[in-house]
């Protein structure tokens, strides 16, 4: 299969304990793949780490959050012409061997942006139990909406098309965390969602969100983007019969 | 409202509209930012001087005393300043995150070019 028109895409904010692991592993099983991290401003050794493996990085000067470091990648990617985009992250919560059925299911045109649940396969994933609620009440939210069964809004597992990403370049992608709100989003402009099943570790680095009260944060931000998404007209380029 | 209220009211509200074309003057505040410092300024001098327009207000909105209408105003404008301030703090937030990632970029685009230099150097 050829990979050249695929770029993944690692977000890192202080990840030099994992970061240089997972990029052996991909770079074992994918040596074609071309690899983008995006390195947010981190104050340890991460930058170094992806530079001595030979890495292409961009690095922001400040921390701006998950979101923004991806949306950078996103930019990046849309610049270079790249048709799909795989997006992981450094943390070596994502199993890289996966990497294959998503870049798969891309290709096969079977929607405009896999997702990866880690709830669709037997996996060891562990979270606290106030994390474990939201998910729930999140994932019951967006397959209410879409119609459809979505396990794992919170995944940053994904694989999106030429499409989708050019819509991710846009000022519509939220800034501080996507999450089930850029999945309803989406529907409602009218790509295509699927979900495939992907190994997923409890984080080996933990702290990166819904921590102290910050989960509490979430539940009510979460709420309020997705109530925005309806009370919004839809962004302006996909009310012409959903053609890009 | 006693002479002493009014006195220092008016007292209040020149030194308010005096600093304030201090720091415009000094450019520690742009004039699009200075506007509404110098309205609320004015109002208030206006009010007390015209007593007659504050009570007329007053009985207006039915609050017991022109001092609370006063307040209720000067509450209600610091309040209307605030949520333009985040307003204001959003786009910037916005500006800022279009910056960021555009430096992270064309950083990248520049080594690239270097490295590349580099490697034709060789040759």
């Amino acid at each position: 299969m050829n990979i050249k028109d695929t770029l993944l895409i690692i977000p890192a904010y202080n990840e030099s304990k994992t970061i240089g692991n997972v990029i052996v592993k991909i770079k074992n099983q994918f040596p074609d793949l071309d690899i983008l991290v995006i390195d947010d401003g981190s104050f340890d050794s991460t930058d170094m780490i992806v530079r001595k493996h030979g890495i292409n990085i961009i690095s922001l000067p400040f921390n701006m959050g998950y979101g923004v470091a991806l949306q950078t990648g996103y930019q990046y990617a849309n610049n270079k012409n790249y048709q799909y985009v795989l997006q992981m992250d450094a943390d070596g919560q994502h199993e890289p061997e996966c990497l294959n059925d998503l870049i798969m299911s891309i290709k096969n045109n079977k929607a405009d942006i896999i997702i990866g649940s880690r709830f669709l396969s037997e996996c060891n994933y562990g979270a606290s139990w106030l994390r474990r609620l939201g998910m729930i009440i999140f994932s019951k939210i967006t397959s209410l909406i879409l119609k459809q069964k979505i396990t794992d809004p919170t995944s940053g597992f994904q694989a999106l098309n030429h499409k989708v990403l050019k819509f991710f370049t846009s000022e519509f992608y939220p800034s501080d965390y996507p999450d089930a709100d850029v999945i309803i989003l989406l529907h409602r402009i009218g790509f295509r969602i699927k979900e495939i099943p992907v190994i997923m570790y409890s984080a080996l680095n933990k702290g990166k969100i819904h921590n102290g009260l910050k989960p509490l944060y979430y539940v009510f931000k979460m709420f309020l983007s997705i109530i925005m998404i309806f009370l919004r007209e839809k962004p302006y380029f996909y009310r012409k019969g959903n053609k890009l | 409202m006693t002479p002493h209220q009014k006195v220092f009211a008016i007292i209040a509200s020149i030194v308010l509209l005096l600093f304030i074309l201090e720091l415009v003057r000094k450019r520690k505040i742009k004039e699009e930012y200075s506007w509404f410092w110098l309205l609320i300024g004015s109002a208030i001098f206006i009010l007390v001087i015209w007593y007659d327009l504050l009570l007329f207000i007053t009985q207006l909105i039915g609050s017991e005393t022109p001092m609370t209408t006063l307040f209720l105003f000067g509450f209600l404008f610091l309040l209307f300043v605030n949520i333009h301030y985040s307003v204001k703090i959003s786009t910037f937030t916005e500006q800022i995150k279009r910056m960021v990632q555009k430096i992270g970029i064309l950083s990248k685009e520049i080594e690239d070019f270097k490295n590349k230099e580099k490697r034709s150097n060789k040759k």
